[in-house]
């Protein structure tokens, strides 16, 4: 018996998870993949909004703007990337100006901080690269970029750290009520706790529809996107929003946290919660849209698209309370942009929710800091030698393009929950990440995947089961 | 640590250039590999085919690099393997990594680049679908079947005709794969006649010509893949879409240069080959840094990168023994009209050698044409070709005498011409 049970090892799981464990809860998070992080979480813009942008009173504009304001610090405690680059909305018509002005006034009734409006010169001034064709700016200074994968890994740890379980490859199946509390009926076996919480992102109307009565719809919203080159990462310094214009709800064009640039995301409704595909039609038209803020975006350093699904829900809200008649069920519901800003806020207030239902003691040995695994791309010579004294494999590079080592591949593996699989390693050392786009380094790091789990080569995956990367010996099938 | 020359790259172009340098008599040399072994990627390639030229015989690629390794064990020539260079400064001090003595630095008089190239990814390609294991590029899916002897897929469909694809069509076959079709592109393959011939025809495996994959299906291991022709400006042509069945895509797309490190070190790239701007003494824009090989421009022979190499290999020797003249007035050369490039980019009169070999490809499939060379705006030579296409590298030979005695030369370009 669990007292509770999250579902979905997202970046909102992932922050329940945490915040719950300062708490002498006894808590598991389930996920039907085989990592932390494997859904919407992995695949969106990895901005931190500053948070004009919401309904001023909205639980989204509450969220976002705390959200951001506990961001710098969770970097610190956790050891992930995050930067404050500064967002700007470009403008592209002065008939467009109320528009703006509009978008000002929400950001200051959400308490954005240092707030204002720039003009065309200065917007020239601060990014060479954009249009002549706009007339000014919304400048949001508290605007970032985090990475999503670090931030959602970070604080999946910590809570694992602090006492949380973590079951992957465990997909729920069924929700009954039991005694006050809930059987969760899945393909691992049936837990039952007094409390769920429903963070399952595009799922997350499947299991709110089993407990309650009045149904919601999530619907996945696909965004497609491009990454291009470390080489064009300082394209831009800010990253760059548009007004909506005739033409529809404007891309964005942003440095990443790691450097790279990025453009993204399309806006398109499906109704298939497990379509990821890219499309050429969805990244001709991204390219299309995000020339008009950037003319001359250089595509021909693309290294990669990818599409990300956005868990709509129809009202464009956060869902995050108890569920009506259905006491001690949770949603988390809703958690679309700005959720990746928002997550640390949410981890926050729903485990006041938790202790609003079921008080419980705080722990006296919570562990509030994380160290994560040693970058030595980024490392001074110093620290590298320091490193390498310590273990030699951090002097074997085995992923050239992103300057990953092998020390750092080991580190991810026997982390507490270290990665298991190709994709795994990407998001924890960026192995792969690079501009070879893991040509290279994929060989090496299935080989040092089977050594430190003692596997055969053949059994690695690149995300879980079904993915395996090699099919069988030469000649097996003459 | 300090040394005369230092050669970033273990394979075929630093082999010979550490080779030609000890033969022109520079006694402190070392090879600066990051893999396990010397040989670089030759050492996955065990079909035949290498050293017409340089040997006159047919080898394989482990049995080509070992005549390398035979002479740079027999002239003691020092190398670190598994060794990986993290930054060159421009005054050539270099940062390397190994397990065995961690970070250090070493200083160079003379450094030569031959790091290779890398291939082009799915990703540069932008082609659409899911991303599921089961993509991989030729070369990837060659190391583990040549090395490892393990089979990445057993359904394969291939895009792109570079030589790595054709072989890897052949070879995959041989191993027990069905490979489907191999489709390309452009309305020609990028690859050398004799692999369409020896590897695809052989084994009647279709070559599609203007043809590109447009979807990629299955979202944990590849479940097929989505065909279509494409028009002359390579946009898919709707209704021609074809469906594959196979659990593997292989990408032969084209070949990168490796120039990370050379241009963090400030030497001037081209942006058509990717490659480093060299003189005819195969010195880039930084004095004393040499490129050799695929790191340079990509070449469809070993035995050429050879040949390249010695040159690289003899012109360091010489700067470090301070022999190699300071460069002078140096002659722009330029590729036109379909001459996509030229390497080098420049000959300086008075350093060349009495021939100078230039090397180039061609943008386009040209027949009956005429290769020209103009100095200035003087026709000098006009050869009729029969055939060229982008697949093979073209050549021309500057002759120095020639060279000096055209008064006021300016700039020598290559050009295709028609009649």
């Amino acid at each position: 018996m669990y007292d509770v049970v999250i579902i979905g090892a997202g970046v909102t799981g992932s922050a329940i998870a945490r915040e719950l464990s300062r708490y002498q809860y006894k808590t598991i998070v389930l996920d039907k993949n085989s990592d932390v992080c494997e859904g919407t979480s992995k695949a969106n813009s990895g901005i931190v909004h500053a948070g004009f942008d919401n309904e001023p009173g909205s639980v989204m504009a509450k969220m976002n703007v705390r959200g951001n304001a506990m961001m710098e610090q969770l970097s610190k405690d956790l050891d992930f990337s995050f930067k404050r680059n500064g967002s700007l909305v470009l403008c592209f018509d002065e008939k467009d100006m109320d528009k703006l002005e509009h978008l000002l006034e929400k950001g200051k009734k959400n308490g954005v901080p240092g707030i204002r409006i720039i003009s065309k010169e200065e917007v020239k001034k601060m990014e060479p690269n954009v249009t002549d064709d706009m007339v000014a700016a919304l400048y949001a200074p508290s605007g970032g970029i985090v990475c999503p994968f670090g931030l959602t890994i970070a604080m999946a740890e910590n809570a694992c750290e602090n006492g949380v379980e973590f079951q992957l490859n465990t997909e729920v199946v069924h929700i009954t009520t039991k005694d006050g509390g809930y059987v969760l009926e899945t393909s691992k076996g049936t837990f039952e706790s007094r409390i769920v919480i429903n963070a399952a992102g595009v799922y997350a109307d499947k299991f709110h529809n089993m407990v309650s009565d009045e149904k919601i719809t999530i619907i996945p919203r696909k965004g497609e996107y491009c990454l291009m080159d470390k080489k064009v990462g300082d394209y831009v310094s800010s990253t760059i929003f548009q007004l909506p214009t005739i033409y529809g709800k404007g891309v964005l064009i942003t440095p990443t946290v790691h450097g790279n640039l990025l453009t993204g995301p399309t806006a398109v409704d499906i109704e298939d919660k497990e379509n990821t595909q890219t499309t050429a039609d969805g990244l001709a038209d991204l390219l299309k849209r995000v020339a008009v803020s950037v003319p001359a975006v250089p595509t021909r350093q693309i290294i990669t698209s990818f599409t990300g699904l956005r868990a709509h829900w129809t009202e464009h809200e956060f869902i995050i309370k108890e569920v009506d008649g259905a006491p001690g069920f949770i949603d988390v519901a809703g958690i679309e942009s700005p959720g990746l800003s928002s997550s640390p806020a949410i981890g926050e207030y729903v485990a006041e929710l938790v202790q609003g239902i079921y008080p419980m003691e705080k722990k006296a040995d919570f562990k509030a800091e994380r160290k994560g695994i040693p970058n030595v791309a980024e490392a001074s010579f110093a620290e590298r030698q320091e490193l390498i004294k310590k273990n030699p494999a951090y002097a074997n590079v085995v992923c050239r393009c992103e300057v990953v080592t092998e020390g750092e591949i080991m580190d991810a593996i026997h982390r507490p929950l270290g990665a298991t699989t190709l994709d795994g390693i990407k998001r924890r050392t960026r192995a792969g990440m690079g501009r070879c786009q893991s040509g290279f380094c994929a060989p090496k790091t299935v080989e040092i995947l089977a050594r430190e789990l003692g596997k055969d080569v053949s059994e690695i995956t690149k995300s879980g089961e079904g993915s395996n990367y090699l099919t069988g010996y030469n000649k097996e099938d003459i | 640590m300090k040394t005369e020359i230092a050669i970033i790259g273990g394979g075929p172009a630093g082999l010979a250039a550490a080779v030609a340098a000890r033969e022109a008599g520079v006694e402190d040399i070392l090879i600066i590999e990051r893999d396990n072994e010397l040989g670089g990627i030759l050492n996955q390639c065990i079909h035949n085919g290498f050293g017409l030229h340089t040997f006159k015989e047919e080898l394989t690629g482990p049995e080509y690099a070992g005549r390398y390794i035979e002479k740079v064990k027999e002239h003691k020539i020092p190398y670190m393997l598994h060794t990986i260079v993290v930054d060159i400064a421009e005054n050539k001090v270099i940062t390397v990594m190994n397990k065995e003595q961690g970070m250090f630095q070493i200083e160079a008089k003379a450094v030569i680049l031959a790091m290779g190239c890398r291939e082009r990814s799915r990703g540069a390609l932008n082609i659409p679908g899911y991303r599921p294991a089961g993509v991989y590029s030729a070369g990837t899916a060659q190391r583990y079947v040549n090395m490892e002897g393990r089979m990445p897929g057993k359904k394969v469909v291939i895009l792109g005709s570079g030589d790595i694809g054709l072989i890897m069509a052949r070879r995959m076959t041989l191993e027990g794969a069905e490979v489907q079709v191999v489709a390309e592109l452009m309305p020609y393959s990028g690859g050398l006649k004799r692999n369409i011939v020896q590897c695809l025809d052989d084994y009647d495996i279709p070559l599609k010509l203007s043809h590109t994959v447009v979807d990629i299906k299955g979202k944990k291991r590849v479940e097929g893949v989505t065909l279509a022709q494409v028009d002359e400006n390579r946009r898919p042509i709707p209704g021609t879409e074809e469906f594959y069945e196979c659990d593997t895509l292989l990408l032969s797309c084209g070949l990168i240069p490796e120039n990370e490190l050379s241009s963090q070190m400030g030497v001037d790239l081209n942006p058509v080959t990717s490659g480093p701007v060299v003189n005819e003494s195969l010195e880039t824009s930084v004095e004393g840094v040499f490129a050799c090989g695929n790191v340079l421009h990509v070449h469809d022979l070993v035995d050429y990168v050879s040949g390249e190499a010695k040159t690289a290999g003899e012109n360091a020797a010489a700067y470090v023994q301070g022999t190699l003249q300071k460069a002078g007035a140096e002659i722009p050369l330029k590729g036109e009209n379909g001459v996509r490039y030229t390497v080098p980019c420049m000959v300086d009169t008075e350093r060349m050698a009495d021939k100078q070999v230039v090397r180039f490809r061609v943008g386009n499939v040209y027949r009956d044409s005429y290769l020209c060379v103009y100095y200035n705006d003087k026709c000098m030579s006009r050869a009729k070709k029969k055939v060229m296409a982008p697949g093979e590298m073209e050549q021309v030979i500057l002759l120095k005498s020639k060279l000096e005695e055209f008064e006021g030369l300016k700039s020598i370009t290559i050009r295709i011409e028609q009649e």
